[in-house]
């Protein structure tokens, strides 16, 4: 952005750069997650390369870019489900909420309990589908039956799989269609009420009648949360997202308002990629 | 190797091939008919086994009544007046049953959990193989093991503890079926899918609580299975009760005595020359019958349970 200004004369940009600022003081929400100079290792290999990103609150923030560029690999940081792996390596720091996510006095257990995770394939246990609702709050405590079906409703209503599952709730989840359990599971993700939701592809394996539901719930749940969504499909980026993150070989290429990525990109690689020009 | 360079035409050399092959094709539509007879095999010896047994038993039902068998507590073949209650046996083999999964089941569990949900790839790939050496060990070797080494130690603790017991071969038995229990749970828990232990870490649940919580569960039917092998295998154990718990045919529930089981019985009478045709002869049978009716129920239990409990996915 910065490079566009050049050519226009110094007072008109700091007229500009005051107007910017007053924009950013009433729209500009909170940030959840803030990002500095993120690195990360597989063993030898460098997966992420100087991220720096803000998450905003009540935002569908996307994150696009080719495959293999490191999109699942940065939202797996945010909720350091990457460690799982056991050659990772890490440089930078992320805060969530002002704090350090990497500090040592955070349980990673805590962190994950406040930002949820949907999966790029519906991942149910094998049990009913209440269980599946409860056992998030079970594992956190609550215990009591009719506080847990009163959980059990709202989460499900809040996936708006409430209609289709309400008369078997205690049938075995893997018995519901794709796009069901891929909404159960978002649905299981709501019932410890997180704040944050990270979803790695999470209509990539549904019918288009699915990915209309699921995305219509993502514009509602934004609501409430902040969501961010890595997706290959553009139009899906375009339709839900406030922001977007253009990833490229673990590296950030850009990153703004969706409608200034997808209509007047400054990286020629970004529009090249958007375009379709591109791997 | 081709040394001229004329192009290579596949369907003619298949051509070429197949009329050689008839001669193949027609013993390729007999193998079914092979394979089943062999597979055969095994049912009719089965079928052969359960016939013996059940032809023996009735003998000896035709000289020592039914109801004596099932509820005499004392057994004592070889004495002027003979008595073939077969609870003395049945009780051994209980108590050295029960004992040997308290001993076996939590730390076969506890190793298998911490194999597949905790150990580091290296640790399980020198842990796995280590306890499968573990379960080859012959069990003479334990029964030895049990006399010479655990019932001395155990008299220690327990000082009216006999040389011949219970106790000790019950506790060695379960030793010996740890790494069956263990590796076998272990292959059910790992087959589970890392999607189901992401999906609960990332709702915030520790370790643990993903093992106890959803991989157990999810494991549940092949934990079960293991468990009825080594229930099956500590039944039928043989050597190690031969051994260390002697052979008198107490009816008690007193660890520390000596108890016979229904396989040292037959260990014991098959050892001495027992006359084909007298009571103890069949007295063989009709306990062997036991042993086997035993085991049955045990697996249809089993079954059972897995069944009724299994978590699909
Ligand atoms: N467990 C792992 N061990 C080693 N390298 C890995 C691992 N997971 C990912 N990588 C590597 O890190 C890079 C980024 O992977 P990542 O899964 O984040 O890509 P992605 O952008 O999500 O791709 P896709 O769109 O195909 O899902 C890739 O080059 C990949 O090969
Ligand atoms: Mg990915």
């Amino acid at each position: 952005m910065a490079g566009a200004m050049t050519a226009i004369p110094q007072a008109e940009v700091k007229k500009r750069a005051n107007i910017e600022v007053l924009r950013t003081l009433e729209q500009e929400k909170e940030v959840v997650f803030d990002t500095q100079n993120l690195n990360l290792w597989y063993g030898e290999k460098h997966a992420l390369r100087d991220i720096n990103l803000d998450i905003h609150e009540e935002e569908v923030t996307a994150i696009i870019g080719p495959s293999g560029c490191g999109k699942s690999t940065y939202l797996k940081t945010l909720n350091r489900m990457v460690e799982l792996v056991p050659s990772v390596r890490t440089t930078g720091v992320i805060q969530y909420k002002g704090k350090s996510i990497f500090d040592k006095s955070l349980r990673v257990e805590e962190l994950r309990t406040q930002v949820g995770m949907v999966f790029q394939k519906p991942n149910p246990f094998p049990k009913s589908i209440y269980e599946n609702i409860a056992y998030g709050p079970k594992i956190h405590g609550i215990r009591n039956k009719m506080i847990l079906d009163e959980i059990v409703e709202k989460s499900l209503r809040g996936a708006y799989i409430w209609d289709e599952v309400k008369d078997r709730l205690h049938d075995n989840a893997y018995g519901l269609s794709g796009g069901q359990q891929q909404r159960l599971c978002i649905a299981r993700c709501l019932a410890i009420e997180p704040d944050v939701i990270l979803m790695d592809e999470p209509t990539s394996a549904l019918d288009p009648k699915s990915t209309l539901k699921v995305e219509e719930l993502i514009r509602e749940l934004k609501k409430d949360y902040a969501i961010v969504i890595v997706t290959h499909n553009m139009q899906q980026a375009s339709r839900i997202s406030d922001r977007t993150a253009f990833f490229l070989d673990g590296e950030v290429v850009e990153y703004d308002r969706t409608d200034v990525i997808f209509n007047e990109p400054t990286d020629q690689r970004t529009e090249d990629y958007i375009n379709g020009r591109f791997g | 190797m081709r040394t001229n360079n004329e192009p290579v035409h596949v369907q003619e050399l298949i051509s070429k091939k197949k009329q050689s092959k008839n001669l193949f094709l027609k013993f390729e539509k007999a193998i079914p008919i092979i394979l089943f007879l062999i597979a055969s095999v095994s049912v009719f010896t089965t079928i052969g086994i359960i016939y013996t047994l059940f032809s023996e038993t009735i003998e000896f039902f035709k000289q020592v009544s039914v109801v004596e068998f099932f509820t005499g507590t004392v057994l004592k073949p070889l004495s002027q007046d003979p008595k073939f209650g077969v609870l003395p046996l049945i009780m051994g083999t209980l108590t050295s049953t029960v004992i040997a999964m308290l001993v076996a089941a939590p730390i076969g569990l506890m190793t298998a959990i911490y194999l597949s949900e905790f150990a580091s790839e290296r640790i399980r790939k020198t842990f796995k193989p280590l306890l499968e050496i573990l379960a080859g060990i012959p069990t003479i070797v334990y029964g030895f093991f049990a006399f010479t080494f655990v019932t001395p130690l155990l008299k220690h603790v327990i000082p009216g503890l006999e040389t011949t017991n219970i106790l000790s071969p019950g506790i060695v038995m379960g030793i010996m079926i740890i790494p069956m229990i263990a590796s076998l749970s272990e292959d059910a828990m790992s087959s589970v899918p890392n999607a189901m232990r992401e999906g609960a870490l990332a709702l915030g649940a520790t370790k643990l609580e993903v093992a106890t919580r959803v991989v157990i569960p999810a494991a549940f039917s092949g934990i079960v299975a293991s468990f009825v092998l080594a229930i099956s295998r500590a039944i039928g154990e043989t050597m190690i009760v031969t051994i260390a718990s002697g052979s008198s045919k107490n009816f008690t529930f007193d660890l520390t005595q000596s108890m016979q089981t229904m396989t040292a019985y037959i260990v014991e009478v098959t050892g001495g020359d027992a006359p084909a045709g007298s009571t103890i002869y069949y007295s063989l049978y009709a306990v062997a019958m036991t042993l086997f009716v035993f085991t049955l129920l045990m697996n249809l239990f089993a079954r059972y349970v897995a069944r009724k409990f299994k978590e699909e996915y």
